[in-house]
């Protein structure tokens, strides 16, 4: 089995499997305290105990998700030494700042997050217990701000020289600046607080379907499917400046995503479809001049396709289906939230229909697999580089026996706790309903 | 002052400061588990579990700063141990994993599965175990150097005298420091029969953790001559270390000022740790990789060095209030907030 036989195929489902795990509960991690934040202020300015409440109990399922995230985020630090130690020697050189600041953004996270979570009943005022979220949300954005900047860096190398093999003229903030990190850094943003806000609006759909009718769970739909919509809509406009990106700096990944193999004008954007071994497309989707918009902003401007670079460093095929996922899920949770907003404001009833409501369902989860399917895109997408240009993912694995079984016994903690998690979770709310909840806090309008 | 020494004793301050929180926290479980045993669970549980609930992902962090510290100070370290800790390391994520669901699923979960308590006190042991070993590693002797990169002779290293007496050291230093810190923390929320009954503990773990500590010097006099004779030189540290010991061990015994015994004994640590350490300079990995082979560039040493001191002008504040809110709130501690 190649699993254990090739220590550097071994390194990458590790890896693979890591981060994709791994990146579930950071995502929630980053887009839930501005949630939290924003039901709580709702809240207090509305004196309405329903998005107190709110707030309570999302901090109470978001501490669950912290902690599987500081658990395999702490793994996936490890493993990148374990399984990349020749790359983490180079990238130490030069990316290590971010790295290391993101460490302070998560201790001056985890600080407040644990007083503001036992503190509910401390302060007088409650706009002081409020206060406290505000580093919580700040140190998690800025932790996705550090991390994704080292992603960039894999991308877009720079602040460094190699003269003779020896690195020269190292600039750690040029490093971190690099021309990937302002668009990576925003998609990563947007999209988990576009993650966030329907994954809440999924749990807030589901139970109206289950039969709850209380108001408390209206009110939250409401709200979360709101603040989807502006981030779905900020992360497609920040989704064509990263189209822009790739084209400028990294064009065989957008080529790759969009099976563009010759150089032409007046590109076409294609979605789907199946290709065969003559570099054709069947079956796809075809957006006329799409593709040169995306990339250019003009509709007869020239895409470099793949056949300009060698085989070698061609990504894999699959990256387009990729792509493929994450652009139709987004552009689909629009439409969705789109029309429940109209809806809303117009009065149509068939947003409070169950059929609507299980497609806000489905939602939650489409929204996470978009998130992996964006991760799993940029990833492939850059084979076979682990530093594009500089370095490939071959020459930074590690040579060491047994990847291959700790393949397995990672993939058994994560399915633990993975199934720890919904098990605790589900108790958490299940002993503590919410009308019982909003009884014992004494203030239930409805 | 170079880079490499402003770096090292950054990184060696972290490491010190999480053996000392680690060791709280990894003790504390243990007892929490033991006394589900022998059914004190009444007694120490409650105690236990309000200091842990707010800090534990404090504790945490002190790690990932070490090793991600010691990555952008040292990137060389990432190669040679990168390549051989593959296992050890990954074991100790798995239990790290453990440790850190159980917080999360016990404390804001459920109240109490008696077994996933009893395979997190037996974390709290396994773990200072596996992590002890890579400071074993880096006494050299286990690790060889051929064409495919750094090499881990595992049978060597399991068959050390050595590496057994550490692992050894770590587990009842680890029960000693709990077991101190606890007493103080308990008789500071008035609950006299917990304190009672940590102090037994402490006293317990006392001697077997300095002669322990005594055993390992001893075994690297035939392990590592030359370390063993720079550890030589520092004998006056030891001393005021076995000092301090010597005096927290008093107190404790005459059941008076637990908080001063507690301040001892990270005097006796910090003293044997530092000592430890300088003896060790300048090797990272001995005989292959010294401080001098390892360490980064000039540019990415001081942008390391002012984020370091920026984190830690946000951090310090940070933390004071935590302490304040929990660890010295006599309200907090006695329950009554």
């Amino acid at each position: 089995m190649l699993l254990f036989e090739d220590p550097v195929f071994s390194s990458r489902m590790l890896t693979l499997l890591t981060l994709t795990f791994h990146v579930i509960f950071a995502t929630l991690g980053v887009g839930l305290p501005l949630m939290i934040m924003i039901a709580q202020w709702v809240g207090i300015k509305k004196n309405d105990l329903h998005y107190i409440m709110m707030a309570r109990r999302w901090a109470r399922g978001f501490v669950v998700l912290v902690a599987v995230g500081v658990v395999t985020g702490t793994a996936i630090g490890l493993q990148l030494a374990l399984l990349w130690p020749n790359f983490m020697e180079l990238a130490g050189h030069v990316i290590a700042l971010p790295l290391f600041m993101e460490v302070f953004a998560f201790f001056f996270e985890a600080i407040f997050l644990g007083i503001y979570l036992y503190t509910w009943d401390r302060f007088e005022n409650q706009r002081k217990h409020l206060l406290l979220l505000v580093p919580v949300a700040v140190g998690a954005t800025m932790s996705a701000f550090f991390i994704t900047t080292v992603n960039g860096f894999m991308n877009a190398p720079a602040g460094f020289n190699i003269v003779d093999g020896q690195m020269t003229g190292v600039s750690p903030i040029e490093a971190m600046f690099n021309v990937a990190t302002p668009t990576k850094v925003a998609h990563v943003i947007s999209t988990a607080f576009m993650t966030a806000a329907f994954v809440l609006a999924a749990i807030a759909a589901y139970r109206l379907i289950r039969g709850s009718n209380h108001v408390y769970h209206k009110k939250a739909l409401h709200m979360t499917m709101k603040l989807g919509l502006i981030f779905a809509v900020a992360t497609a406009i920040i989704g064509d400046f990263s189209g822009k990106y790739l084209a400028e700096h990294q064009p065989e990944k957008l080529a790759a995503a969009e099976w563009h193999f010759e150089t032409e004008e007046e590109a076409p954007l294609i979605l789907w479809g199946v290709l065969d071994d003559d570099q054709k497309v069947r079956y796809g989707i075809e957006i006329p001049y799409a593709l040169s918009i995306l990339a250019h902003n003009d509709p007869s401007a020239e895409v470099i396709g793949l056949n300009e670079f060698p085989e070698e460093e061609h990504p894999p095929m699959f990256v387009h289906y990729l792509f493929d996922i994450m652009i139709t899920i987004g552009m689909w949770m629009i439409v969705l939230s789109l029309a429940y907003w109209f809806a809303m404001r117009r009065g149509w009833n068939f947003v409070k229909k169950n059929w609507f409501r299980w497609l806000i369902v489905l939602g939650g989860p489409l929204s996470m697999l978009a998130i992996q399917a964006g991760w799993w895109m940029t990833e492939f997408g850059r084979q076979p580089w682990i530093l594009r240009g500089v370095m490939t993912v071959q020459e930074g694995a590690t040579q060491s026996d047994y990847v291959g079984h700790m393949f397995f016994v990672f993939a058994g903690l994560y399915l633990i706790l993975g199934i720890g998690v919904a098990v605790v979770l589900r108790k958490v709310f299940k002993n503590h309903p919410v009308e019982k909840e909003l009884a014992e806090q004494g203030g239930d309008q409805s | 002052m170079s880079y490499e020494l402003i770096g090292m004793v950054v990184l060696w301050t972290f490491l010190f400061g999480y053996v000392i929180v680690a060791s709280v926290d990894f003790g504390a479980g243990f007892f929490n588990a033991y006394s589900l045993i022998t059914g004190k669970q009444h007694i120490l549980t409650k105690v236990i579990q309000r200091y842990l609930s707010p800090v534990w992902e404090v504790t945490n962090v002190f790690l990932v700063f070490f090793f991600v510290g010691i990555i952008g100070f040292f990137p060389s370290t990432a190669y040679y141990y990168g390549s051989i800790l593959l296992i050890p390391v990954s074991i100790s994520i798995i239990l790290l994993a453990i440790r850190g669901s159980y917080y999360a699923f016990e404390t804001y979960g459920n109240k109490g599965h008696r077994g996933y308590a009893f395979m997190y006190g037996a974390t709290g042991l396994i773990l200072p175990a596996s992590l002890s070993v890579v400071l074993t590693i880096s006494e050299g002797g286990f690790v060889e150097m051929t064409d495919n990169g750094p090499f881990l002779d595992y049978w060597a290293l399991f068959s050390s005298p050595l590496t057994w007496s550490i692992v050894v050291l770590s587990v009842t230093a680890v029960l000693y420091i709990s077991a101190v810190f606890l007493t103080w923390y308990a008789n500071r929320a008035g609950d006299f029969e917990a304190t009672k009954v940590l102090r037994r503990y402490a006293l317990i773990w006392a001697l077997p953790t300095i002669v322990t500590a005594g055993g390992i010097v001893y075994e690297l006099r035939s392990h590592n001559p030359e370390h063993f004779e720079s550890l030589m030189n520092l004998w006056w540290m030891f001393a005021i270390s076995i000092v301090f010991f010597l005096f927290s061990v008093w107190f404790i015994w005459k059941k008076k000022n637990y908080g001063v015994a507690f301040i001892l004994l990270i005097g006796q640590f910090a003293f044997a740790f530092y000592a430890y350490g300088i003896s060790k300079y300048p090797y990272l990995l001995y005989p292959h990789l010294t401080v001098h082979d390892g360490v980064t560039n000039d540019a990415m040493a001081i942008s390391l060095i002012v984020a370091f001191v920026a984190g830690l002008l946000l951090l310090i504040p940070s933390l004071y209030l935590l302490m304040r809110l929990f660890l010295f709130d006599d309200k907090y501690v006695s329950g009554k907030k």
